[in-house]
């Protein structure tokens, strides 16, 4: 009863012999893919920069070169690098610690702060001589830096858990408590003769940095990474194995995947939620402790060009993966330095902005498949 | 357009569809025809294909190849709206309403008409008035979120009868709807029949296929095993043995056997529902070792708040639960777990697994507490898996490795996967909340052979279900709740003729000792 069909196709005149077919992924792609994506959408988003920059009317190779030069190009740029990726790194670990179980703490710049904070007490209070040794002061202002992270996480954890008050507003508003908190001390306790900045920390409250062995290893002068990075790069692994090795791991996985799953398998969840926010707020204290005893060496206002928001991207950049977190830090601590040395704001921020909005919608590729078809392949096959 | 043609007997023909999916031929060449004023079930297992054909039809897929004539003329639709512009609307398993919203204003969207201004008040008549017509009562002043799933449906229906659709597509509409429900939709269907449309009814239960349809299209692995058979003419056990290729056994051999001791004992529990209402109002029963106790009702009259109490999920306000002669009354959930009660919940994909963790990770859910899963605060990866890999072969769970993301798993292959964590540790309890739902033919067996094993080891199981024949060919007992009370208890005899009118009446709410046995 079919013989007579029409063949005509209902398709208009115009329209092209092939699409775009987008369809949703029902396998698992293989395991490189993902960071065959980010790298393609990366070039991409380089790309694109470098067109904006060539029709504002620079050269995009010689910036980008330039770029290079100054992030990556030698040694001691290098190290600049690293010593601008490290609080990202912390903060970034923090944040995806957090988003991990789908809290959204948006609290890391605040945490960053009383962990700045939390050190820099050690050494002003005075809860250590001002000639203890740094064996002493080191891990001293480390904890006190963890700790009071901890308690900044410990509020907005312990009123969602308690209360079910939404994370994303009291943690965004204890950043601003944290700031003015900082400033009353360093504006009415701490100044140093009427400058809204503590005194300079005693040389043994400071982390290391390669720099200070040059004495004996003259090639390392003029490097100011400091311990901070190796402390970060531990951290990273602590996290990995927490998160994907350990029982609470685990539970934190299975809260963030399936909440209610989660409670089904006996997970007490008000407690993680706690716990997790803690952490958070620790690893962002440790970023504030990193940076204050490793590079500014005092307590004082506008320790932190905004590291606890750009944490919030670059854990989402990762993926929550703790070591890409290492990767997508360098990446923008490179870009933060080489962004100052062509210009103070402008195409640096536009290129990151690129890079982002890139590597977000390069997301597309993971979840769908896209393919080019013929338009008239249905009529033709039958 | 068809003036002069010849009159064409069908509203919809397919003809050599082919779907492709990465990996999997969804439509192999598939031809499918719908007389006008007919019910037209497309039956088969789950992923045999039907619902991927039917979202060809309706705009949804785009096939790779094949020819779909409406009324004798060739169509190619590249969205839902060029398909219902064809007069074919596709009914989903998810709902696509918007809950804030009312349901006429869910009906008029996306609508030309009204263009700007919202006059809702002219519509109201209008839907209701629509509704009357095809018996689909509904207040259309209602906001979707207050409706109920069967009412939620019929605003479903309405919206494609508004716009005219002249063949309706239902992908699986009963799976969503208690007992009494499904007669009112198929009165709608039926009437929708004599005002000249069709209907196409996707499904899987075969009752219902027989109850319903005029004829019966058989899909099985992408392919038709039977093309547009009368279902007069066909037995069920035809057609089940046409959609899983195999005789399926209906009736399972089910050993005697004594029963031990008392296992669980649940007295006089009192529990309210999300909402704050009663749920439960004293129910009591106990269930002992070697047993299957079926709990019978129509769906929400408290049977998830008694599977949640029992299992520490939900608090209760009144009453005990004892387990193993332990009072574990309010107990936290891990309390339940920790003493080797096994739950399979209702909601596959929102309570028992979660969807985007590996197998690996969902089955060790109730035991990465203990050795050999995980010794002190570290989880064994290698044991993990190696667990993983065990259940897998044990309960033949189909998929490439264990660490895939179970979210891309089949309904069955999740049912599974869910089963294997719960019974490989030999529980002395288990409470299966509608454990073969939206499963095919085979798949049920599998399910059903697992809960009699348990049965045969010395386990005491708990089986709720909405499944009349389910409950009747494994229970020792049954059970049946309404309104968070118990009607009554029937033991044995339950091949007797009347018992299934009884147990309707339980069900609607009439308790065991006011109906008159000796009558029936």
């Amino acid at each position: 009863m079919s013989g007579k069909l029409n063949q005509k196709s209902s398709l208009p005149q115009w329209s092209l012999p092939y699409m775009i077919q987008i369809e949703p992924r029902l396998t698992e792609p293989p395991r490189w893919y993902p960071w065959a994506v980010s790298g393609a959408a990366i070039v991409v988003a380089l790309i694109l920069g470098g067109v904006l920059i060539a029709i504002v009317g620079g050269n995009p190779f010689a910036s980008y070169a330039h770029i290079a030069r100054a992030s990556v190009g030698s040694i001691g740029v290098f190290s600049d690098t690293l010593v601008k990726a490290t609080p990202l790194i912390l903060v970034g670990l923090a944040c995806s610690l957090a988003f991990r179980m789908r809290l959204w703490n948006i609290g890391a710049e605040g945490q960053f702060y009383m962990g700045a904070f939390g050190a820099s007490a050690v050494v002003l209070i005075p809860l250590l001589p001002e000639n203890a040794s740094p064996w002493l002061y080191i891990p001293a202002m480390i904890l006190a830096g963890l700790l009071m992270g901890a308690l900044w996480g410990f509020i907005p954890g312990f009123l969602k858990a308690r209360y079910n008050v939404n994370e994303i507003i009291t943690t965004l508003m204890m950043n601003y408590i944290a700031v003015q908190w900082n400033n009353f001390f360093i504006y009415a306790i701490w100044t140093e003769g009427g400058f809204q900045m503590s005194k300079v920390f005693p040389r043994s409250a400071w982390l290391p940095r390669l720099t200070d062995y040059a004495d004996k290893i003259p090639v390392l002068r003029g490097l100011t990474v400091h311990l901070g990075f190796v402390i970060a790069l531990i951290a990273v692994v602590i996290v990995w194995f927490i998160i994907y090795r350990s029982r609470w791991g685990y539970e934190i996985r299975l809260i963030g995947d399936n909440p209610v799953a989660a409670r089904y398998a006996g997970i007490n969840i008000k407690r993680n939620i706690i716990l997790v926010m803690m952490a958070s707020g620790a690893l962002a204290g440790l970023a504030g402790v990193s940076e204050i005893t490793g590079v500014v060496h005092r307590l004082q206002g506008a320790i932190s060009p905004g590291y606890g928001f750009t944490g919030i991207i670059i854990a989402w950049l990762a993926k929550l993966n703790p070591f890409a977190v290492v990767i997508v830090s360098i990446l923008f601590g490179a870009l933060i330095l080489a962004g100052r040395e062509i210009q103070p704001s402008g195409i640096p921020k536009m290129i990151q902005g690129i890079i982002l909005v890139c590597l977000i919608a390069s997301d597309i590729f993971l979840r769908y498949r896209v393919r080019i078809v013929r338009r008239n392949a249905t009529i033709q096959e039958a | 357009m068809g003036e002069s043609a010849p009159p064409i007997p069908n509203v919809v023909e397919m003809r050599s569809i082919v779907k492709r999916f990465p990996g999997v031929l969804a439509n192999d060449h598939v031809d499918f025809e719908l007389l006008k004023g007919e019910i037209h079930t497309l039956l088969g297992e789950n992923g045999a294909g039907k619902s991927t054909l039917m979202n060809v039809l309706a705009g949804l897929y785009r096939q790779e190849s094949g020819i779909i004539t409406v009324n004798g003329e060739v169509k190619n639709f590249s969205s839902p709206r060029d398909a219902i512009m064809a007069g074919i609307g596709m009914v989903h398993q998810h709902f696509m309403l918007v809950p804030s919203q009312t349901v006429t204003e869910n009906i008029l969207l996306g609508l030309d008409d009204p263009r700007f201004r919202l006059r809702l008040n002219e519509y109201h008549p209008k839907i209701a008035e629509l509704g009357d017509r095809f018996g689909l009562k509904v207040d259309p002043k209602a906001k979707i979120w207050q409706l109920s799933v069967g009412e939620q449906q019929r605003v479903e229906l309405l919206k494609m009868l508004y716009r005219g659709v002249q063949v309706l597509i239902m992908d699986e509409p009963t799976a969503v709807l208690a007992p009494t429900e499904i007669e009112g939709l198929f009165n709608t269907l039926r009437t929708m029949i004599i005002d000249g449309k069709s209907v196409i009814f996707i499904s899987h239960k075969l009752q219902e296929v027989m109850a319903i349809s005029d004829r019966v299209t058989v899909l099985r692995k992408g392919k038709i095993t039977a093309a547009g058979v009368k279902t007069s003419g066909i037995t069920r056990q035809e057609l089940a043995h046409l959609m899983v290729g195999r005789e399926v056994l209906f009736h399972l051999e089910k050993k005697l056997q004594k029963t031990g001791k008392v296992i669980l004992k649940v007295e006089d529990i009192h529990a309210e529902n999300d909402k704050g209402l009663p749920a439960l109002k004293g129910v009591s029963f106990q269930v002992s070792a070697g047993e299957i106790l079926g709990l019978a009702g129509v769906a929400g009259n408290g049977q998830g708040e008694l599977a949640q109490v029992i299992t520490g999920l939900r608090q209760c306000t009144k009453g005990n639960i004892i387990f193993n002669s332990e009072n574990i009354t309010n107990r936290p959930a891990i309390t339940a777990i920790q003493r080797g009660m096994a739950y399979i919940p209702e909601d596959r994909t929102h309570v028992g697994t979660a969807p985007n963790l590996s197998i690996t990770d969902n089955v060790i859910m109730k035991k990465y507490r203990q050795p050999p899963i995980s010794h002190g605060w570290v989880v064994d990866g290698n044991a993990a898996t190696l667990f993983a890999q065990r259940l897998k072969e044990e309960y033949d769970i189909v998929v490439p490795n264990v660490e895939t993301p179970v979210r891309l798993l089949s309904g069955g292959n999740l049912q599974r996967v869910i089963l294997a964590r719960e019974i490989s540790g030999k529980p002395p309890f288990l409470v299966a909340f509608q454990p073969t739902r939206g499963l095919d033919v085979g798949a049920i067996e599998g399910v059903h052979r697992l809960l009699l094993e348990q049965r045969e080891t010395g386990a005491a199981v708990l089986l709720i279900s909405e499944e009349l024949e389910e409950l009747l060919s494994l229970s020792d007992r049954i059970l049946v709740i309404y309104e968070g009370r118990i009607m009554g208890e029937l033991t044995g005899g339950f091949e007797s003729e009347g018992l299934v009118e009884t147990i309707g009446l339980m069900m609607t709410g009439t308790a065991l000792e006011k109906i008159d046995l000796g009558a029936s």
